[in-house]
């Protein structure tokens, strides 16, 4: 792809901006001649999937782990942000050491297709135009990210991804990985997910996309080429749906009616409780380090999920004749994508007999507990693919966590 | 996992079960507990297992260490599999538990090629003098809950169970009583001698039907 007039782009010249047409990150660009299939009939060609990888892959290829991310994630899952400088969204797990042991797997963490830190989605540059994509990109679906992420994994030489593993939209990508390509996905853990987007869901997202394109300065998707930015509308597209993120409990818990600052109320409408303040700092650190019509289009790839409806509207179908290993996770607080609907997969999974094993963690946190300091999460995980390994014949770490 | 050289205490119907079971079968193990039944079988019969276990905490540690087992309830979820899907499905002293015992074990029957049930029995000598001699529910080393707070719910004797093993189709393959040492009673006493003597039993059925 053509990334040389950057510097003749009037949009935001920030390190964002930078990040969409030159990440930091390595990238595999895809020729014109090998176009992507998308689910709405346009191909798109030439495309820019960029990743990171992290530990060595082993000599026979087996031991490659896949981390799709998540709606807000990118490719930085164990290092640096290269805009914020904040730590990788997934340290907790994926590190030297950790349940996903670098020292160990090799893992792999693309940066989906729409996205906005370098992999071809509406802020890179459409190539017959020389200007951002905006809204003529095309929407794309959770299918076609994972169709995107085969061209990466056939790229890197891999047959056969020892895992895939993830949570929220990366769990979709996991069932979607674990549906279409039974044979190329050893195990598979689809954490805080589900088979489809509920009613309620998409609902929120709405709100969401509503928010950014109320803000004049969006101007019909066009912000880039005019050197503007929604930052208000997605702020509260960012604030609607932390507040989905999180439980009653917790944030009771964590800010109750505290003031902000304040002895007595201000009587105006400032942040005057604690909680506003919070929201308002997670909407605002949220525009520094994305883009909006990407926020578009990936939300819009979420409420098109449907696995079940891709074979016959029977989600058994999707695993039917699969021999991957399936772990199931889910949090007791999560109201986004309940237990119940990961007992669903569980249920669909067993009706396959597919070697399945079904965890429900009790956190308050809700939804974000996946990404957050769980240890009965980080047995689960390591416990499995360790069980997993053995399985595939990888070695026993020396080292005895 | 064990800690090195510590030696594992397995319960007798374990060990009993796993005499049963054809090395590198595909076994389900219904209320499969803390996983001990499924790591034995692994680690003796090398076989294909799969757990259900009602309780959350057990069945986090049992994926913890590895193991392949799934939070639900067997009254529930076994529904859900496909005819033949294991060629064990195995119930360890589980089925006392169970709100309908009879459909378990038709559903045991339906998703195995084989059913292994283990249970203690009810009618044991001890359990009938307590019961003579004090009038009120026995409460012994294998039933150790009183009534009000106890999980086993159906409790049957072994003759009360051959009953329902006619009554569902399913032929009796194996069946074996034992006392509290695992010694089991010889094969040349009647019926009537293992529902007296033995503290608890083993079946392994089959089906008389074809699903």
């Amino acid at each position: 792809m053509d990334t040389a007039n950057i510097g003749e782009l009037p949009a935001v010249p920030d390190a964002r901006a930078l990040q969409a047409t030159k990440p930091s990150s390595d990238c595999l660009d895809v020729p014109e001649s090998r176009p992507l299939l998308l689910a709405c009939g346009r191909q798109l060609a030439p495309y820019r999937i960029a990743y990171k990888t992290y530990g060595a892959l082993n000599e026979a290829k087996t031991n490659a782990v896949l981390v799709p991310h998540a709606l807000t994630g990118d490719q930085y899952v164990a290092s640096p942000h290269p805009v914020t400088g904040k730590p990788g969204w997934w340290e907790t797990m994926v590190g030297p050491g950790k349940p996903i042991d670098t020292d160990r797997f090799f893992v792999i963490c693309p940066n989906v297709l729409g996205g906005c830190m370098g992999s071809t989605g509406p802020a890179s540059l459409n190539p017959s135009t020389g200007r951002p994509w905006g809204l003529d990109f095309p929407v794309i679906t959770v299918g076609d990210m994972v169709d995107a992420q085969v061209a990466l994994i056939d790229q890197l030489g891999i047959d056969t991804l020892f895992c895939v593993i993830s949570g929220s939209m990366g769990g979709m990508q996991v069932l979607q990985w674990a549906a279409r390509y039974k044979e190329r996905v050893f195990a598979a853990v689809p954490i805080a997910a589900a088979a489809w987007h509920s009613s309620q869901n998409i609902a929120f997202h709405e709100v969401g996309r509503q928010a950014v394109m109320a803000d004049p300065n969006w101007a019909g998707g066009r912000y880039l080429e005019l050197g503007k930015e929604p930052r208000n509308g997605l702020a509260v597209a960012r604030m609607a749906a932390h507040i989905t993120y999180l439980s009653e409990e917790a944030l009771q818990r964590k800010f109750g009616r505290s003031l902000q600052g304040l002895d007595a109320k201000s009587f105006s409408f400032n942040a005057d409780f604690q909680v506003e303040s919070y929201l308002r700092h997670q909407g605002s650190t949220f525009v520094d380090r994305f883009d909006a019509n990407s926020y578009l289009y990936i939300t819009r790839a979420m409420d098109y999920f449907d696995l079940a409806a891709e074979y016959g509207d029977v989600l058994a179908n999707a695993f039917k004749g699969t021999r991957t290993r399936f772990c199931v996770v889910s949090f007791t607080s999560d109201w986004l994508y309940p237990t119940r609907e990961s007992r669903e997969i569980v249920q669909a999974l067993n009706a396959v007999a597919a070697n399945v094993s079904f965890v429900e963690i009790e956190s308050d946190k809700g939804h974000d507990a996946f990404l957050l300091d769980e240890p009965e999460l980080f047995a689960t995980v390591r416990g499995f693919l360790n069980a997993a390994a053995h399985k595939r014949g990888l070695p026993t770490p020396r080292r005895s966590s | 996992m064990l800690a090195p050289g510590k030696q594992p205490v397995y319960r007798a119907d374990h060990l009993l079960i796993a005499q049963m079971v054809a090395r590198g079968a595909r076994v389900l193990d219904v209320g499969c507990g803390d996983g001990s039944l499924l790591q034995l079988l692994a680690d003796t019969k090398a076989v294909d297992g799969r757990g259900i276990e009602v309780s959350r905490e057990r069945v986090n540690a049992c994926v913890a260490r590895g193991l392949s087992v799934i939070q639900g309830d067997a009254d529930i979820d076994l529904a859900d599999y496909p005819d033949d899907a294991f060629d064990y499905a195995i119930l360890s002293l589980t089925i006392q538990a169970t709100l309908r015992p009879k459909e378990v074990l038709e559903q045991l029957l339906r998703i195995g090629r084989s059913a292994i049930v283990s249970f203690p029995n009810f009618g044991h000598w001890r359990v009938r003098a307590r019961l003579l001699a004090t009038g009120r529910m026995p409460v012994t080393e294998n039933l150790p809950e009183a009534w009000y707070v106890t999980p086993n719910v159906h409790l049957c004797t072994i003759k009360d169970f051959a009953e329902l093993c006619r009554a569902v189709g399913a032929r009796v393959e194996q069946a074996v009583a034992f006392n509290a040492a695992g010694r089991k009673l010889g094969t040349w006493v009647p019926l009537t001698a293992h529902n007296l003597l033995g503290e608890k039993a083993v079946f392994m059925l089959t089906r008389r039907w074809r699903g």
